[in-house]
């Protein structure tokens, strides 16, 4: 292994947190940081010439590489683990700009009482209402200590939308049950597809409050007060599972990437594999020495620093803690340990799919353009005669109308899977069909967690990670709320036509939700339950941070990067500002 | 080295297709009343006759327009199995592997594509010369096999892909459908034609970028077949 010269700040992972994380510390330090990416960087031409359907959305070109490194997945903790062979359930990013290259863009906050779940609820409804097996639990941060941090992050990203409460006072046609906003949006909102605007008219017909949907796809030119300027979206219809062709959707490679690269304190190691934390650890105090990692030909390097992000999305940063033994690994027998508790994955479904008889248009959108509404969201709606804690949000966008993946959005009538019968079907529905979505709070419960898998193993020779998850009652419960309410929509819409989707029953691997899986390095206010603290700063190792949805300790019904970057920014101020000082444990 | 097979078709019916030629080169065919042989990369001549056959009764050719035969399907398929696809490159191949798994933990089997297209294939010898209700009655029986399941999945991609994957020929495909393919701006059109159709002509990713041979379309070329 060849050691290399010493870094201030090594970051594993050139994805948003990761490359927002540099650009923080290069504007307001004068360290020297490194960025360690597994991928590759993806060319500018690439996204230009890249609307190809089978390529990216089939064949997934811009997600990790199965065949070098996946996960296996079980139900329960004695059941046989499979590995994720072939994408289904998420679909992990990878390359410079992660997963923030291939998102839809949809910019949503949480709900303020999100970050205090588990105390709001005894208050409202006693202990005895949470769930059986639940690990529910606080932030350690407020809604109010994050406002300014998600305004920073809209305005990097231009986030196109309405506010619907403004210091306290709620604005029609925006989102009224939203938490206190000190801004308005940088942009307004985006264009409205034809399946969008039908939404938004049977949404208020029925009582909710439809606003337009916060789009990182931006609906007019604009310059962040990074300087960076970007197009209006032309609402072309590739975007997720896509690079944007021109920059309209927010990326880590065309918001963050071009001011970084201006900075000679910044250098930037792709293909690098990072294998290991390496630390020195007596008690319950470690101290970490840097990273190893292995290149594309396969030799191995040592990386000094002193400080270390680890910024690989919510699977590795809790794998790579466990690979290298730092913190204890979570017990679901015991209860003891924590790295790797609270996995969740968002409850996410096209609650209804509906058929009309007049064609859509649907190519025409882009994966944030549409309405939403949150009247059966969180602790919004009454919920003493419902068997079920929480809720979420529903969504008409008029994304993905791609016809490989979309050939088979049929209505239940059509029995037939091939032939003529099945063919004219095809051709009649494929743009006569319309999904409603709905994205729900996932909570967390004791038996659903990560560990390392004792028989699978990746290219390297490392163990993978193993999820072991369920749904349990109260996302079933929720799930079929969310369809019925998706059926009454439907056809307020005019549908002919709908398939409700099925309620959840078992947590199904092969059926893509979203790549909204959180938790297994989870913040909180106690060491004894949380692996960072609420400044993502590790508790045993002050001089590691652990950034991203790896640190929710549930799920909340939102798409969760606004969080995610809220968090980063102020986890960024408090290394830039106190950390650096006087580097030893935030308080 | 295996013997070279080749493909005999209609030019007409591959229309505005690109197709390699016997050196590598790119050309596009659009010849009418001739037939052209095409060399195949991963079937012989009679495993594509069958795959042929199978995926027009899969998507046929019929009132409501083309079908898998007018869009190249065939060559489509062989391509993809020549390619990274057929062997599995992007697969998480390490074993043990599990025929019996639960199916919401995806597919879990050792065989390729390529594997199961050539079991599958095996087991169909002369289905191309049977009569159309032999031979739905045959697909009927094979309807719940990985194989089966694989050629309609593949049988839909070749139609509905762009065609520097070199299926959807002629974007007959699209045009069935009426998606116009990859368009750099919809802004002007998207707040009007609601609830009308807006059929803009399709158009292929090398008209609409001017790009010769996108990156990826080289791609699929490292698997020459040798089997």
């Amino acid at each position: 292994m060849k050691t290399l010269p010493h870094a201030d700040v090594v970051i594993v992972g050139a994805g948003w947190t990761g490359l927002l994380m540099a650009k923080e510390l290069a504007a307001k330090t004068s360290l020297n940081i490194v960025v360690l990416e597994r991928g590759s960087a993806h060319s500018p031409t690439e996204y230009a010439t890249g609307m190809d359907e089978l390529a990216y959305a089939i064949r997934f070109r811009m997600m990790q590489d199965l065949s070098q490194d996946t996960v296996t997945i079980r139900h329960y903790p004695k059941d046989r683990a499979y590995p994720m062979r072939q994408y289904g359930a998420f679909l992990p990013g990878t390359g410079v700009g992660g997963a923030g290259e291939h998102w839809s863009g949809v910019f949503p906050r949480f709900l303020p009482d999100v970050f205090e779940l588990h105390s709001r609820t005894v208050d409202k409804y006693g202990q005895s209402r949470l769930p059986e097996g639940h690990s529910i639990q606080d932030w350690g941060v407020t809604y109010d200590e994050l406002e300014p941090y998600y305004t920073r992050a809209e305005n990097l990203l231009g986030i196109s939308g309405k506010a619907g409460n403004l210091r306290g006072t709620k604005i029609p046609g925006g989102n009224i049950f939203e938490g206190w906003r000190s801004a308005e949006y940088p942009t307004p909102p985006t264009k409205v597809p034809y399946f969008s605007e039908l939404f938004r008219q049977a949404a208020a017909q029925l009582g909710y409050h439809p606003y337009p949907v916060p789009a990182a796809t931006l609906s007019q030119l604009y310059t962040n007060p990074d300087g960076i300027t970007r197009p209006a979206c032309t609402y072309c219809g590739f975007c997720e599972t896509f690079g944007c062709m021109i920059g309209a959707k927010s990326q880590p490679t065309n918001t963050l990437l071009p001011i970084l690269t201006k900075h000679k304190s910044f250098s930037l190691r792709t293909n690098a594999q990072v294998r290991r934390i390496l630390h020195d650890s007596s008690q319950n105090k470690s101290k970490i020495r840097g990273v190893t990692y292995t290149d594309f030909s396969g030799q191995e390097f040592f990386q000094p620093a002193d400080l270390v992000f680890l910024a690989s999305w919510t699977l590795n940063n809790t794998r790579l803690l466990l690979l290298s033994k730092l913190g204890e690994p979570y017990d679901p027998t015991t209860g003891r340990g924590t790295v790797g508790r609270n996995l969740t994955h968002q409850v996410m479904l096209n609650a209804a799919t509906a058929f009309f008889d007049q064609p859509l248009n649907r190519f025409m959108g882009s994966g944030a353009s549409g309405f939403m509404f949150n009247d059966l969201d969180g602790d919004v709606f009454d919920h003493s005669n419902i068997p079920f804690l929480r809720g979420g949000a529903f969504l008409g966008r008029s994304a993905r109308s791609l016809p490989i993946g979309e050939a088979d959005t049929l209505p239940k009538s059509v029995t037939a899977t091939w032939g003529s019968e099945w063919k004219k079907a095809v051709l009649h529905y494929y743009d006569r069909a319309g999904k409603i979505t709905f994205i729900g709070d996932h909570l967390a419960y004791k038996a659903n967690y990560m560990d390392l898998d004792p028989t699978y193993k990746d290219h390297w020779g490392d163990p993978l990670l193993r999820l072991t998850i369920d749904w349990c009652d109260n996302e079933r419960h929720m799930s079929a709320f969310a369809a019925q309410k998706a059926v009454e929509l439907a056809r307020a819409m005019g549908a002919k036509e709908i398939n409700p989707s099925a309620a959840l029953t078992r947590y199904d691997a092969s059926r893509y939700q979203s790549s909204h899986i959180q938790g297994g390095a989870i913040q909180g206010a106690s060491p004894e339950t949380s692996v960072v603290n609420p400044y993502l700063q590790h508790w045993q190792a002050p001089n590691l941070f652990v950034l991203g949805a790896s640190s929710f300790p549930q799920n909340a019904a939102a798409n969760p990067t606004p969080t995610i970057l809220a968090q980063t920014l102020r986890a960024a101020d408090a290394v830039a500002q106190r950390y650096l000082k006087s580097p030893s444990l935030l308080a | 080295m295996r013997r070279r097979h080749f493909l005999t078709v209609s030019a007409a019916s591959l229309g505005g297709l690109l197709i390699e030629s016997l050196d590598g080169t790119l050309s596009r065919l659009a010849a009418q009343g001739q037939t052209v042989r095409i060399r195949l990369r991963f079937f012989t001549e009679s495993e594509a006759l069958i795959i042929s056959a199978a995926a027009a009764l899969i998507f046929p050719s019929d009132d409501s327009g083309s079908g898998a035969h007018e869009a190249g399907v065939t060559l489509y398929i062989d391509r993809q199995l020549a390619g990274p696809y057929g062997h599995d490159r992007h697969r998480y191949t390490r074993p043990p592997f599990d025929d019996n798994a639960p199916a919401e933990f995806g597919y879990q089997g050792q065989p390729t594509p390529r594997e199961i297209y050539r079991e599958g294939l095996a087991k169909l010898r002369g289905f191309h010369r049977l009569n159309r209700e032999h031979q739905e009655a045959i697909l009927h029986q094979i309807e719940a096999t990985r194989f089966f399941h694989l050629l309609r999945h593949n049988t839909i991609e070749g139609l509905f892909c762009d065609p520097l994957h070199a299926g959807n020929a002629n974007l007959v495909g699209w045009q069935l459908l009426g998606f116009p393919g990859p368009r750099m701006s919809n802004a002007d059109d998207i707040e009007k034609h609601y609830g009308e159709p807006f059929r803009p002509k399709p158009a292929s990713l090398q008209e609409v970028t001017g790009t010769k041979t996108p990156p990826h379309a080289t791609e699929d070329k490292d698997g020459e077949a040798q089997s």
